[in-house]
């Protein structure tokens, strides 16, 4: 009973698996719905459970269902956003669902995972899912069949790097299990070897978030992936990669100073390169891809402070940043009648247009750029904290910079909104559903900003 | 709680009326989203800031000029973890500027009411949440809800200029945003700095305490670049004619009257305060930059031929002499750079409101279109004229008293800087007499312009009465500052010895 949220996303995937059977394939959309709010009530509902389950190899604590919650929320806004089947082949819609629901799944099973080999299999499941359903869009390019192979061959590699590393830290500590692990690799975290192993062993991670140097794939496959597809791996697989990113360097329990290092040089590299290419981004696809990139970098900040304050730092950043980066990524998915990708221009006179999708575009835009009141802000002034705490200033002043330089290119979003004229004023039409995710999307971002008690308590409980 | 109690006079009204007045504009905004017609959104707008004032006003007939500590307190945690709390309180340094800008969100609200014709429900939210921004700056004692208040101020200022702006409303409201987030996150992380090194984000907490000197020089440095954009001082000011001139008269009027204001109570509150060390040994280059302000700010409105371009730089200059006043480090220094900010505040936004009553009639900015209204518009030249001989410190206005206060700290300080300051004075009176005089008697045309309405006579009155005030008798407003200032200032003397 303990593993109800796991069990809930397997029987919606099952669900699916069937409909995509048979002939009938209409009901998938009403399905989805109901089915993804109940994986979500679940999962809520689980959160306080625990326990133990394959002789130690998948355990419940808080830490984890908190993710599970996490997870199931962002899975359950994304099956909502799917809303105008515009983008993925009718045929192809409940194998589509599925698939997101076998990602999720094994997402939800990673972040339980704490041994080596049942995190990878769990991280596989989770990617599997996704290698096939990047190339499934509307109208055969070579674009998405580009991404889904590059895709599959950055996740292969990633994934046979990840392992090397793992084997290493077998061979320190003779153990899968990352209990057995934790008393034996901080004494290795002053040699290369344990350096090493660690690093080699976050790579599957680093390449989930898109943090450099696994960050290549992203772009070309936001950008080549069809709307819906991108938010969902824009988003929910970095909640998972985070959740485990916080786990394994558990491990390295403060002694690695070495360690610390490699991962601030990561952390600075990854924001400053993200930012700095995202500020000439047409496509604003591509532009969210280098702002993950940017990102990635701001959580490893929390994550390398190797602190109680700065893991539930990261998990509330990685929260916000699922919140805010769905309601960008909302707006392009309404803004794109046809599927297509939306670039920069297309936003132009979209306040007239549509005032609501601007103000939520806008919303998420200052959000990502770190402006108070909203989430982004106190999510990045915990990150901040936690890492200046640790003595980090080097850091905390790179991410101050580039806070600056990432700002020009969110605020064009808003700027093309709302500053500048269209020629063609033609209103987008909502439905109730649509401004309802809107309104939600927005009251989150700044539910986050200025109500952080509660949730960063949990977090903090959490770690 | 308890360690507030040191500098924290708790409210004992029976309502917490500093949140009152910080949220009733932001509860107004949100009424607006529910409402239809633009006139009711006007009405509902204008009733909103008009509320606020009289309660604004309770605060200065209750404030206690008796004591330095913060009145009217109030204290919610509000993040625990961190120790960040929602602490509100004023002294004398920021009662005034409460009062400012609570006095001018009406008469914003008003001057749109015409000027303003698309998208005005939009327009009059923006406003009202800037009056909450803005008020909140000035009661928060902890950096974390100051620079909530502070940063978010900057959207709705953006969108003001973005939307409703002037021709080249895209390039001003981006370098505005810009230049101003830039700044920020420097504060932001000295912020960060000043709390891990006392465990708290109470800033009252923060102030007078023994840092290092290297600590203070770094710190004093992030702070001084954020308050050194808001002011602006002169190597950052270019955002400022750009967004200026840009902005929609409430815009700018905000802009000028209250934002540049933050940046001189930052120095006030943070610097001096904070990193008193620090402060001093840049004294001489933050004056340095003053005088540069105000001789360079004059010479360049003298080559204006763009009314508001012309304010905007002497803005520049006279935001000049509020920080030359701060940095003489004397209390006739800091009681006149303070005057100076209310002055500045009421002159300039009142030039502002000007330049927009005659822009509504001729639709240009240029001073050769709008020049000889002597006859044509004899009661607007009227108010012109009382304003212009206000902004360059006319005895018996405001200004003469806030630069004389200045001028005085000054040269008992250093004679250089206030030779030099004089100067710029003598400027400010070239430049905006040339101003006054194309205005009044520019051209000979005989053109059809209409007089100002009742509404503009009726938000151009209080800040006439102000100017007038000021200039005569400006004994209550000093008397209300000083006790604030006679502090501060003992508390640094002790910090030398």
């Amino acid at each position: 009973m303990m593993i109800l949220p796991e069990l809930s996303t397997l029987l919606f995937s099952i669900v699916f698996l069937f409909i995509s059977l048979g002939k009938k394939k209409d009901s998938a959309g009403l399905l989805a719905r109901p089915l993804s709010i109940i994986v979500l009530g679940i999962s809520l509902a689980g959160i306080f459970s625990g326990g133990e389950l394959f002789s130690g190899a998948y355990r419940l604590d808080l830490f984890s269902q908190v993710f599970k919650a996490i997870i199931a929320y962002g899975f359950c806004l994304v099956i909502f956003m799917l809303d105008r089947q515009n983008e993925i082949e009718e045929a192809y819609f409940p194998e589509y669902v599925m698939f997101l629901g076998f990602s999720a799944l094994g997402l939800m099973m990673l972040v339980s995972s704490v041994e080596l080999i049942s995190i990878v299999i769990a991280l596989e499941v989770s990617s599997y899912s996704l290698y096939v359903i990047v190339p499934l869009r509307k109208g055969q390019t070579h674009i998405q069949l580009e991404a889904s192979v590059k895709y599959l061959f950055f996740g292969a590699i990633s994934t046979g790097i990840m392992l090397f590393g793992m084997s290493y830290i077998y061979g320190i500590a003779r153990s899968t299990f990352l209990n057995d692990i934790l008393r034996v690799l901080p004494g290795a975290m002053d040699q290369p070897i344990g350096v090493f192993a660690l690093i080699l062993a976050l790579t599957g991670f680093f390449f989930k978030l898109s943090l450099f140097p696994m960050h290549f794939w992203a772009p070309d496959i936001y950008e080549g992936a069809s709307n819906t597809t991108t938010t969902f791996i824009a988003t929910v697989p970095k909640i998972g990669a985070a959740a485990l990113l916080i786990r394994l360097t558990m491990l390295a329990n403060a002694s690695g100073v070495q360690f610390i290092n490699v991962l601030i040089v990561l952390a600075a590299i990854s924001m400053t390169f993200g930012n700095l290419v995202g500020l000439v981004q047409k496509d604003i696809k591509r532009l969210l891809a280098y702002s993950g990139i940017a990102h990635a970098g701001y959580l490893l900040m929390g994550v390398l402070a190797l602190s109680r304050d700065g893991y539930a730092a990261a998990i509330y950043y990685i929260t916000v940043y699922l919140f805010m980066n769905l309601a960008c990524f909302y707006v392009l998915v309404l803004l794109s009648k046809d599927g297509r990708n939306v670039v920069i221009d297309d936003l132009v006179g979209l306040s007239k247009r549509a005032p609501l999708l601007a103000f939520t575009l806008a919303v998420g835009a200052f959000s990502l750029a770190g402006i108070p009141p909203t989430g982004g802000f106190t999510g990045k002034l915990f990150l901040f904290m936690s890492a200046f705490r640790e003595g980090h200033l080097t850091i905390v002043i790179i991410g101050a910079v580039n806070t600056a330089i990432s700002i020009f290119y969110y605020l064009n979003l808003v700027r093309m909104s709302y500053s500048k004229e269209a020629a063609s004023t033609e209103p987008i039409q909502l439905t109730f559903n649509e401004k309802t995710l809107c309104y939600i999307l927005i009251f989150l971002v700044l539910y986050m900003g200025i109500v952080p008690f509660g949730l960063l308590d949990i977090f903090r409980l959490a770690v | 709680m308890t360690a507030f109690n040191k500098y924290l006079i708790m409210n004992t009204l029976s309502f917490p009326i500093l949140s009152f007045v910080i949220f009733i504009p932001l509860a107004g905004a949100i009424l607006l989203l529910f409402m239809r017609g633009e006139r009711s959104v006007k009405m509902t707008a204008l009733i909103t800031s008009i509320i606020n004032f009289p309660l604004s006003l309770l605060i200065y007939l209750r404030f206690d000029v008796g004591t330095d500590k913060f009145q009217f307190g109030e204290f919610i945690p509000w993040i625990p973890a961190y120790n960040i709390n929602y602490v509100l309180g004023i002294d004398g340094i920021t009662i005034f500027l409460i009062l400012l800008t609570t006095l001018l969100a009406p008469l914003c609200i008003l001057c749109s009411w015409t000027a303003i014709e698309r998208r005005v429900k939009e327009f009059m939210f923006c406003i009202l949440i800037m009056e909450t921004a803005m008020i909140g700056v000035f009661c928060a004692l902890d950096f974390i809800l100051f620079y909530v208040f502070w940063e978010a101020m900057l959207i709705p200022m953006y969108l003001l200029i973005a939307i409703w702006g002037g021709p080249n409303k895209d390039y001003a409201s981006i370098k505005f945003f810009i230049y101003t987030l830039f700044g920020s996150v420097f504060l932001l992380v000295a912020i960060i700095a000043v709390y891990l090194t006392t465990g708290t984000f109470s800033i009252p907490d923060a102030m007078f305490r023994d840092y290092g000197f290297n600590f203070q020089l770094w710190v004093f440095l992030a702070f001084a670049i954020a308050f050194a954009i808001k002011v602006p001082m002169f190597p950052f000011h270019t955002w400022l004619p750009a967004a200026h001139t840009e902005a929609p008269t409430a815009g700018s009027v905000f802009l000028a009257s209250v934002l540049l204001k933050m940046g001189t109570y930052g120095f006030l509150r943070f610097c001096l305060p904070i990193t008193p060390k620090a402060s001093v040994f840049f004294g001489p280059y933050m004056i340095a930059l003053s005088v540069i302000a105000i001789i360079y700010g004059g010479f360049v409105c003298l080559s204006q031929t763009d009314m508001k371009k012309l304010i905007a730089y002497s803005s520049v200059a006279h935001m000049g002499f509020a920080t030359l006043g701060i940095f003489s480090f004397t209390l006739f220094g800091w009681e006149g750079a303070l005057l100076q900010m209310l002055n500045h505040g009421v002159t300039t936004g009142a030039l502002f409101l000007c330049v927009g009553i005659v822009y509504e009639r001729t639709h240009s900015r240029e001073i050769y279109d709008n020049a000889g209204l002597g006859k044509i518009m004899p009661a607007y030249v009227g108010f012109f004229g009382l304003f212009s001989i206000s902004s360059f410190a006319f005895p018996g206005t405001n200004n003469f008293v806030g630069e004389l206060y200045v001028l005085i700290g000054i040269f008992s300080q250093n004679k250089l800087a206030g030779f030099f300051s004089i100067v710029g004075a003598l400027l400010a009176a070239a430049y905006m007499l040339r101003l006054l005089k194309q205005i009044v008697w520019g051209r000979e045309d005989k053109r059809e312009i209409a007089d100002m309405k009742a509404r503009e006579v009726i938000y151009l009155l209080p800040l006439v009465v102000f100017v007038v005030w000021m200039g005569f008798f400006p004994r209550p407003f000093v008397q209300v500052i000083e006790k604030t200032l006679m502090n501060l200032h003992s508390q640094m003397n002790i910090f030398f010895r």
